[in-house]
């Protein structure tokens, strides 16, 4: 059990914020911090592996790695970190890479082996894609064992097909490891796939916090589907008006009634929600 | 022309050289904490600290070597201690030029390593302590490989600034053959004999090997296609 409770104030882009997060984490659980950038994500997993000081404290099962006496360093607490920008140390090979962090070339193999990397291992992180980089990156996160892996986004910058493997090989370490996971992502079907829990921040405090599947579905009432979007563009057609909506990476037109328009403008954050339907699934 | 080249006193090069050896290895071991201090704190100091090493830059030579003349020497607190305790004279004397220089070529040890240090990217050198390594692992496994033009910069100005410094050696060293007359020295003394093809000489040999130096730096920083430091 991963017991924190920290508070600090920062100085974010909209002035003074309080982070202020209190959360209890069982072992081996893969939970997702989602919220708006600026609320207090990345601060918070900085916290916890020692980059950064708050008050407060931070407890893995006995072991305390923050309180009001002791904040241990960050080369005390075993974890693991995964940044969005792969960090990865460019005078070394792949598997010196992994080698840095412990000499243990069985267990460097067994991660190179899961992610599919044995052939590269040789190679010069200069000469490798965003998606072998990142795979190096969550490897050399797990060369220590860590009680805690910590990952800021690590998908953010790849395309949506290596994000797919990507997500299959993160599930399959931690499937493997059991490792203790929080991950800062954006992406509801990332959270879907991977976390057990999913945490939501809003100005550096929890608003929302459970089942992703409780959080992630925005349904009320006998709705069937629900997007959130924007609105791009409203046309006039006839007698009735037409919406262009952006949903995610999808266009769609939905089709405005007259006393409805007058509510809606262009850069407006809308629901976009239907009813009793078949939708047709290929 | 071959003997003149041959009927050459060299020793006034080997001093320079020997010279420009010590002080580069000796400012790397302390300019190495200082840069690595001034690229990594936020504290308010850093302005000021800055200020101090790069002093020698914009100071003219004479007032520098004026200070540390009478700051070395036995009439001096600290003079008088290094004779006392360890039987050493600071001034006028090779030792007394080699302190000369570690002060005058300071900024350019310093600035090139925390321009280095500055340009790593932080995600790197935080990754390598959670990866559970000490600072001073982290400065030479992770840092200081990651900027081999900076630290190539470093050493090559320094040395080629201590080979060409005058005013400082003059007021420390002052010019004893074979203890601190060094190349830049017997060029302005061969001048005021009006010894017009030794000077010829040594200018030229000076220039010739200045030149060579710079070259080879610049071919090596195109190559590794990085900028360190602000050669």
């Amino acid at each position: 059990m991963i017991e924190i409770k920290i508070q600090k104030q920062l100085h974010g882009a909209h002035g003074i914020m309080d982070l202020d997060i209190d959360v209890k984490i069982n072992n081996g659980s893969f939970v997702a911090i989602s919220g708006k950038s600026g609320s207090g994500k990345t601060t918070f997993l900085r916290i916890l592996a020692g980059l950064e000081s708050a008050k407060g404290f931070i407890k893995v099962d006995d072991e305390v790695w923050m309180d009001s006496q002791v904040v241990l360093k960050t080369q005390q607490r075993a974890i693991g970190f995964v940044f969005q920008d792969y960090a990865l140390f460019d005078n070394m090979s792949v598997e010196n890479n992994l080698l840095f962090v412990k000499k243990d070339k069985e267990l460097a193999e067994r991660l190179l082996q899961i992610t599919e990397l044995t052939t590269l291992k040789k190679r010069m992180p200069k000469t490798l894609s965003g998606g072998q980089k990142q795979r190096v990156s969550l490897c050399r996160a797990m060369m220590q064992k860590p009680r805690l892996l910590l990952m800021d986004e690590p998908l953010s910058a790849l395309d949506s097909h290596m994000r797919l493997k990507l997500q299959g090989e993160i599930l399959a370490l931690h499937k493997e490891f059991g490792t203790t996971t929080i991950m800062v992502t954006h992406e509801p079907s990332e959270i879907y796939k991977l976390a057990s829990r999913v945490v939501v921040l809003e100005q550096g405090r929890i608003i929302n916090d459970g089942n992703p599947k409780d959080i992630l579905l925005k349904l009320s009432g006998s709705q069937k589907f629900s997007f959130e979007g924007e609105i791009l563009e409203i046309r006039k057609v006839d007698v009735i008006f037409v919406a262009i909506i952006a949903i995610g990476q999808q266009i769609v037109e939905v089709v405005v009634g007259k006393d409805e328009v007058h509510d809606l403008h262009v850069g407006k954050k809308i629901n976009v929600s239907t009813k009793a339907f078949s939708p047709i699934i290929r | 022309m071959f003997e003149i080249l041959l009927s050459l006193e060299y020793t006034p090069f080997l001093l320079s050289f020997k010279l420009a050896m010590l002080t580069t290895m000796i400012l790397f071991l302390i300019s190495l904490p200082l840069a690595w201090y001034l690229s990594q704190t936020t504290s308010k100091l850093k302005p000021v600290l800055e200020a101090i090493t790069a002093l020698p830059i914009v100071l003219p030579p004479s007032v520098l070597g004026f200070y540390i003349l009478i700051s070395l020497s036995q009439n001096s607190a600290l003079g008088s201690f290094f004779y006392e305790v360890f039987g050493i004279e600071l001034v006028f004397n090779f030792t007394g030029l080699v302190v000369a220089s570690c002060f005058y070529s300071l900024p350019f040890m310093v600035q090139p390593l925390q321009g280095g240090f500055e340009s790593i990217n932080k995600n790197i050198l935080e990754a390598s302590y959670i990866a559970r390594k000490s600072t001073l692992q982290t400065i030479f496994y992770v840092a200081l490989p990651n900027m081999k033009p900076a630290v190539l910069t470093a050493f090559i100005i320094t040395f080629a600034h201590t080979v060409g410094e005058f005013g400082v050696v003059l007021m420390v060293g002052g010019s004893i053959p074979e203890e601190t007359k060094v190349a830049s020295v017997a060029i302005y003394e061969m001048v005021e004999m009006l010894d017009y093809e030794g000077a010829h000489i040594y200018s030229g040999i000076m220039l010739v090997v200045s030149f060579c130096v710079l070259l080879g730096v610049y071919i090596f920083n195109a190559k590794s296609k990085k900028i360190g430091g602000f050669i």
